[in-house]
């Protein structure tokens, strides 16, 4: 189905009031009240002196050459009045008008159902290493088990979940700030262009849209309402990520957090998540547990130790009980190089990898 | 009256045969030195005329000219005074002219007309062999460096009046007796020093052992500088051509302490601050650079993100040549470069990757990691990260010795030597992709290993050849014919391809 020409017209309004947008929200006007406005409302609380321009644009919107430039984008769109529209993010009063897809449009048809399992994942840019090894795991784990992985293809947690998605060959939605076909932030041009490649990136901007700071809140509201529970895996405690879990909240969605380290500030939002109230994911199997209820499906779970030779099995048991470095692992060089076989092993088996600062991690 | 008189110029690193032509008539007094020289050429008339004044011979109230052949060439320094002073000596009649036809003279004068020490007088003395001259007159500080080239009688001589006994026929003074001060006398620092890391010293001696270049990476303050330094000791020591050029290049930079061959292989450490051409050589004449002051020895670049990237960029050809052709106006000087980099580097902006109070973010540490991607790390074969050793590997015995350490790799140089014999190369570093294929072999499970690495997107294309030069000196060291999956492995863990962080990649 094609989008309607309403609807069309609602975006391309919202994307020429951007600037006014930004400027309201420094008005301490809310952004999720904005974007309930009736079109006219809209105009009139935002123009400004630009109000007759604006109008005039408005009016004489060209819904042809829109969809032309959809087009020529290979961007398809699916607006609010599409049977592919995701039911859930239709519960919202503030629900994009158009969602521009990037990408396999299947991918947002899976959704379309209500009770379609889909879980978003979302936390720090500025993540630990563990803090990326979970998102990755959870992202691999609950992708291996048909659950349509969404995030934001943020640098840190986002993108994590969103390799580990990709991992397991999906399914996963990134949902951007920008357009759906502009890769933002640009040091993820890789992985947008694998995510466009076979799973489905989406925006309710039109293409070529370079985001404004208010977009990200905005996105988050969309990564919330597509997402049966919101788990946080990492957030400092003004992290961006706490408002995607209050607007999960708001929608009455369930919200989940991996519990961190009670010392360091990086997981100091996530855990106070849990301390309101939120559920408490430590794997995939927990989130799959809550989604799909108890049993309904296994994660799938990493190969385990006891196949491994003895003494890979004791060299990986050392590992695990902190001995992270080859210089820890051997005192001298000639052991050092037995070390350095043995671990190469059992990176090549998918046990552990060599991490930064050359310390090895255990891999979930 | 016309004396000719020998000497030589410093040219780049060899000598040049020049002759001082003085002439002496009749006309209004005056000194004129025409030639090309330099400053301290032009000031040698001073230092000439009191010199001889100061000996006690006369100096000619005549016209005198000094022509320094051939004219073209440009002459720098101060050694050309001693064949000046001879010349006005000859041409005045003072001095008979029959003995210089033996004799070539080096050196720098004093007022009171002693002989200085100077530069690049190896080179003088080989060039004077070379051009088939008899003997050669140098300051006596310099007589034992001159004498290390064969079949050249060399005077050393302290003061312009014994300059004049030789020249009238007196035998040439013996030798001096090896002076204390020689260079090399104090030990390098030993590996015994070093606690923990054996990893790190496992790489060092992979390093040494194949004459692979590397890169420390580690947090502020666990010991990258005092390894580097270390790995001097774990060198098989310098064969006599290779300690004739090392002493080559410290007479003609003025950095030769002592009169004896050098014996330990250079480390240079320059600050991250130089300018490509304090790097790789240069100015109005060519002076070589700490590149190849480097040569047959140990380059270190502490601190590798801090170097401006062209003086960075201007490591590579002379890396990969192990010469560098310097340019300037119409000259041009080649100097040798054959030195092993070693680098070292923090892991991140803070220093601390891995450990938990490190501060940086993935984009921190991207950017960190750009900066020094590119052409010099994929120059590297060993990227070594090092972490700070825990208390327990501080309380070990010292397990590893230099001297041991030195063994191996000596060992494992040979066997090297000896699967590349006639192809002009010695070590595991310098094999071309096309001897990799002809003369390492690997085991099915060891290209199985390759292959995977590769497909997992650990390695590229480029350090797919690495990983197996690495592996072949691991080999080497544990004295396997065939490369196995174990030495595949340990490569690949010295060798991580950085950025590729599989959790985050993409």
């Amino acid at each position: 189905m094609i989008p309607c020409d309403r609807c069309l017209r609602r975006t391309a309004l919202v994307a020429r009031l951007a600037p006014n947008v930004e400027r309201a929200r420094r008005a301490r006007r809310r952004l999720r009240e904005l974007l309930s406005l009736t079109d006219d409302e809209l105009i009139a609380a935002l123009a400004g002196d630009r109000r007759a321009t604006v109008e005039q644009a408005h009016r004489s919107f060209d819904a042809a050459a829109a969809r032309a430039r959809l087009e020529a984008a290979s961007i398809e769109a699916v607006c609010r009045h599409d049977e592919r529209y995701p039911l859930r993010l239709l519960e919202a009063d503030d629900a994009p008008a158009i969602l521009h897809v990037a990408g396999d449009a299947g991918r947002l048809e899976m959704l379309a159902v209500c009770d379609a399992p889909a879980i978003a994942i979302v936390g720090a840019r500025r993540a630990g290493a563990d803090g990326l090894q979970v998102a990755h795991a959870l992202g691999r784990g609950l992708a291996a088990a048909g659950v349509t992985v969404i995030s934001g293809m943020a640098l840190g947690i986002d993108s994590a979940a969103h390799a580990g998605a990709l991992a397991a060959g999906g399914p996963t939605i990134t949902v951007l700030a920008s357009g759906a076909d502009v890769a933002y932030p640009a040091s993820k041009r890789s992985l947008h262009r694998e995510l466009v490649r076979t799973q489905a990136a989406i925006s309710e901007m039109p293409p070529g849209f370079k985001p404004f700071r208010w977009c990200f809140p905005a996105r988050n509201r969309t990564i919330a309402g597509l997402a049966s529970i919101t788990i946080v895996v990492e957030a400092t405690e003004r992290s961006g990520s706490l408002i995607t879990a209050d607007l999960a909240q708001d929608l009455g969605r369930a919200v989940g957090a991996v519990p961190g380290s009670v010392i360091t500030p990086r997981c100091a939002g996530s855990n106070a998540l849990l301390r309101d109230g939120a559920l408490v994911i430590r794997d995939a199997q927990d989130a799959l547990d809550e989604v799909l209820g108890i049993g309904v499906a296994t994660a799938l779970t990493g190969r385990s130790p006891a196949e491994l030779e003895p003494e890979l099995r004791g060299l990986l048991r050392r590992v695990e009980d902190g001995r992270d470095t080859v210089s820890s692992l051997a005192a001298t060089p000639a052991e050092a190089q037995a070390a350095l076989a043995g671990l190469s092993e059992l990176e090549l088996l998918g046990f552990l990898r060599r991490g930064p600062g050359g310390r090895y991690v255990r891999l979930l | 009256m016309l004396a000719h008189v020998t000497t030589f110029a410093i040219d780049g690193l060899t000598s040049r045969r020049i002759t001082v032509e003085v002439d002496l008539r009749r006309g209004l007094p005056a000194f004129t030195i025409v030639g090309r020289g330099d400053a301290a050429v032009r000031e040698s008339r001073e230092r000439v005329q009191t010199a001889l004044v100061n000996t006690g011979f006369e100096f000619p109230q005549r016209r005198i000219t000094v022509n320094l052949a051939p004219a073209h060439l440009r002459k720098v320094g101060p050694g050309f005074d001693l064949a000046t002073a001879c010349g006005v000596l000859v041409a005045s009649e003072q001095l008979p002219a029959t003995d210089l036809a033996r004799w070539a003279v080096f050196g720098e004068l004093g007022l009171g007309g002693e002989l200085r020490h100077c530069r690049g007088v190896l080179s003088v003395a080989e060039g004077a062999r070379d051009a088939g001259i008899a003997g050669l007159i140098v300051p006596r500080e310099c007589a034992r460096e001159a004498a290390l080239v064969d079949g050249l009688e060399v005077a050393g001589i302290s003061h312009l009046r014994e300059v004049a006994a030789i020249l009238r026929g007196a035998p040439a003074p013996e030798l001096p007796a090896p002076s204390s001060r020689s260079a090399g006398s104090e030990p390098d620092p030993d590996l015994a020093d070093v606690r923990g890391h054996s990893e790190a010293i496992h790489a060092l001696t992979i390093a040494a052992a194949g004459a692979h270049n590397i890169l420390l990476s580690g947090p502020p303050g666990t010991g990258k500088t005092m390894l580097a330094r270390r790995l001097i000791s774990i060198l098989p020591p310098l064969t006599r051509d290779e300690a004739i050029t090392v002493t080559r290049i410290h007479s003609v930079t003025g950095r030769h302490v002592g009169d004896e061959l050098v014996r330990k292989r250079p480390f240079r450490a320059p600050h991250h601050s130089i300018s490509p051409s304090g790097l790789v050589g240069g100015g109005a004449v060519p002076q070589p650079g700490e590149i190849t002051m480097a040569h047959h020895g140990i380059l270190f670049l502490d601190e590798l993100s801090e170097f401006s990237r062209p003086a960075l960029e201007s490591l590579r050809q002379p890396l990969e040549d192990g010469a560098v052709a310097i340019v300037r106006g119409q000259r041009t000087v080649t100097y040798p470069t054959r030195f092993q980099l070693v680098a070292s580097t923090n892991p991140c902006p803070c220093g601390f990757a891995g450990e938990d109070r490190c501060r940086c973010s993935e984009a921190d540490i991207a950017r960190h990691r750009r900066k020094l991607s590119g052409p010099l790390l994929d120059r590297m074969d060993l990227l070594v990260d090092m972490q700070r050793p825990e208390a327990e590997e501080l309380e070990r015995e010292a397990g590893t010795l230099s001297h041991d350490v030195r063994a191996a790799v000596l060992e494992a140089r040979e066997r090297q030597a000896h699967r590349l014999a006639g192809t002009g190369l010695t070590t595991n570093a310098e094999l071309t992709p096309r001897l990799l294929r002809d003369l390492v072999r690997a085991d099915t499970a060891a290209m199985n290993r390759l292959s995977v690495a590769y497909t997992q997107g650990k390695l590229s294309a480029r350090g797919h050849g690495r990983i197996l030069r690495v592996a072949r000196t691991i080999a080497d060291l544990e004295g396997c014919a065939r490369v196995d999956h174990r030495h595949v492995g340990a490569a690949l863990q010295l060798r991580e391809e950085w950025g590729l962080d599989p959790a985050v990649a993409a």
